[in-house]
């Protein structure tokens, strides 16, 4: 178990990580997400005792790192940005020296041996590490974290660099080692995470942004409620009978799909579904459905929500003023009363101003072509 | 520790290292004990002996300058800041391993002296209290240029200032001659007197001679080893503000 308190770190003036706070369960698969430089390795660092936090602390299955590193380290496989190899080793021999250096007890051969078919490397074990593939090195890099079986996994973006067959057989790995350990991952790659991991942290500029299993993540910030409907019919019909239904606080009409058929996007208020009466509305007037979804947010939606929002807040003063508030602070919290990442939803309000505001001038705009 | 320190060992003999620095120092040494010792065919050693001296100042930072320096440039350096062990040990195993490399190349003398053994009486205490002297001294060098390795991520710039720091340990005896000389007003002079003094006792030349004269000092031994124990410490403290800055 890893449990981190108010870490923070400076880096002279600047603040690499700002009071981080978080915990990582046994057996769990944490993703740790954020932008280049938002300070995924810097936390890293801190975890695994490389770099000393500024302050803050950071436990280890209850071991303070800095107290006892020597203990809370035995108890980490620590996997960098840059893999530690020695180029003038063997792979064998690295993994040996590795070995030595953890102290580890177990049966040396067959562990080492074990790690290897995990790793897909012992074709290579032989072979002098410089002469070795990013990929391979890579995974070299992956089988030194796990000598002496370390229950706690940290792994720093361990698939950059990587071919997709070599991503896709890492990330198989990870999986496999999440049912033993309990793991971070590093990676600015928002798939990956999706793959792999149990939760996420988002991370953007040294701060949390949001704490959250990737289900209850979604649904949080999705709370504005989207519907694409695809239906022939007159358009100005269909607007306008659309725009009668319950619930409904905004449509506009999409590109012509096919001749005469067109995408209707439409907003609903929290909580309202209106599927049903969308088919009424076409029996009464005789027109057909040829597609309707609910627009589920991907994490990508959820990443740019909450780490773009800072970057562009007063560029768009020169809109009109009318803001259509897709979702306020209210409404996030009545659709999650308990949740525990405020940061994220403070994060996000700010953020929908700047979404909501496009999607209805959009709207807006689209109306007024009518 | 023992791992880092078997690691090194093979990072000497696996890269071209070890056998610069061991044909340089064989080549050196055989080409100063023919012309100092057999050439004239005498069987003191001496001269040749303190010829050594700087052998192993030239030739200590070559064996030292890529300690720390390469895995701070290779980032290997995590690996090991990482790993369950002690920055101390980590420092010890790198330290041995460099005086264990330069106690292979000062071995030699014993070849040389058994080759003078045939040719008339070699005095062994002489030259195992010489090996004695060699020994320290490269103990407090490689200390040294450990620390300096820790200092910068470049190996040619670990290797130059090991070397300056070192020329002017070695010629600290010769500085203190200079300032013991010098005309200063006479108020002045109890400090004069007492600096060169400072400088005189801390001069690695000195303690060296004794040595090679077959003075045994335990005090000059105690000299040696205290100054490597203070720069090993140094290292370590060198590693652990890293982590802070």
């Amino acid at each position: 178990m890893i449990e981190v308190k108010n870490l923070t770190k400076y880096y002279g003036d600047h603040l690499a990580v700002d009071n981080i706070s978080f915990t990582v369960e046994d057996g769990e698969i944490l993703g740790f997400l954020g932008p280049n430089g938002a300070g995924k390795s810097t936390t890293m660092n801190m975890l695994t005792g490389y770099i000393s936090s500024s302050s803050g602390q950071a436990l280890i299955n209850g071991i303070d790192i800095l107290e006892d590193p020597i203990k809370a380290k035995a108890n980490i496989g620590y996997l960098p940005e840059l893999p530690p190899l020695y180029q003038d080793m063997t792979v064998m021999g690295y993994l040996n020296f590795v070995y030595d250096l953890k102290k580890c007890k177990l049966p040396r051969k067959s562990h080492l041996t074990e790690i290897c078919n995990l790793c897909k490397i012992n074709d290579v074990s032989h072979r002098i590490i410089r002469r070795l593939s990013k990929g391979y090195r890579q995974r070299v890099g992956m089988a030194q974290a796990l000598v002496g079986n370390p229950p706690i996994l940290i792994l720093d973006e361990p698939t950059v660099g990587l071919d997709p067959k070599q991503i896709i057989e890492i990330r198989n790995l990870i999986k496999k080692l999440g049912k033993r350990h309990t793991l971070i991952l590093s990676s600015h790659i928002l798939s990956e995470i999706q793959a792999v991991c149990d939760r996420v942290i988002i991370i953007n500029k040294g701060k949390m942004a949001a704490d959250d299993t990737l289900e209850n993540l979604t649904k949080s910030v999705s709370s504005i409620n989207r519907i694409t409907v695809r239906l022939d019919g007159n358009r100005d019909e269909v607007l306008g009978a659309i725009r009668l239904i319950n619930g409904v606080k905004s449509v506009r009409a999409d590109m012509e799909r096919e001749g005469g058929i067109y995408d209707y996007e439409i907003v609903l208020e929290d909580g309202a579904d209106i599927r049903v009466m969308i088919n009424e509305m076409c029996k009464e007037h005789g027109w057909s459905i040829y597609k309707m979804a609910n627009d589920e947010m991907t994490l990508e939606d959820i990443f740019m929500r909450i780490t773009m929002g800072e970057d562009m807040p007063e560029s768009r003063s020169d809109m009109p003023k009318k803001i259509v508030r897709l979702t306020t602070p209210e409404d996030i919290k009545q659709a999650e009363p308990e949740e525990t990442f405020s940061e994220a939803v403070e994060e996000t309000v700010s953020t929908d101003d700047n979404n909501g505001y496009t999607a209805a001038d959009d709207s807006e705009k689209e109306e007024a072509e009518e | 520790m023992g791992a880092i320190f078997r690691r090194e060992m093979g990072a000497f003999f696996s890269s071209p290292i070890a056998y610069v620095y061991l044909t340089v120092f064989y080549v050196f040494s055989g080409v100063c004990f023919y012309l100092f010792t057999l050439s004239y065919g005498i069987s003191d050693m001496s001269s040749f002996f303190s010829m050594l001296f700087w052998a192993g100042f030239l030739l200590i930072p070559v064996l030292t300058m890529r300690s720390f320096s390469e895995e701070k440039m290779q980032k290997t350096d995590q690996g090991l800041l990482t790993a369950p062990i002690s920055l101390g040990g980590i420092v010890l195993g790198k330290y041995f391993a460099a005086l264990v490399m330069y106690t292979i190349g000062i071995a030699i003398i014993f070849v040389y002296a058994l080759i003078l053994s045939a040719f008339g009486t070699v005095t062994w205490g002489i030259v195992v209290s010489n090996f004695i002297a060699l020994f320290l001294l490269g103990a407090a060098f490689i200390s040294v240029g450990v620390f300096i390795s820790s200092l910068t991520e470049n190996q040619f710039i670990a290797y130059i200032i090991s070397l300056l720091l070192l020329f002017v340990m070695c010629v600290m005896q010769e500085l203190a001659g200079l300032v013991e000389n010098a005309s200063v007003p006479e108020i002045f002079e109890p400090i004069v007197g007492a600096v060169a003094t400072g400088m005189n006792a801390i001069s690695f030349y000195n303690k060296f001679y004794d040595f090679t004269c077959g003075l045994f000092d335990l005090s000059s031994v105690l000299f040696y080893v205290s100054f490597a124990a203070v720069f090993n410490f140094l290292t370590v403290r060198v590693l652990e503000t890293r982590r802070w800055k």
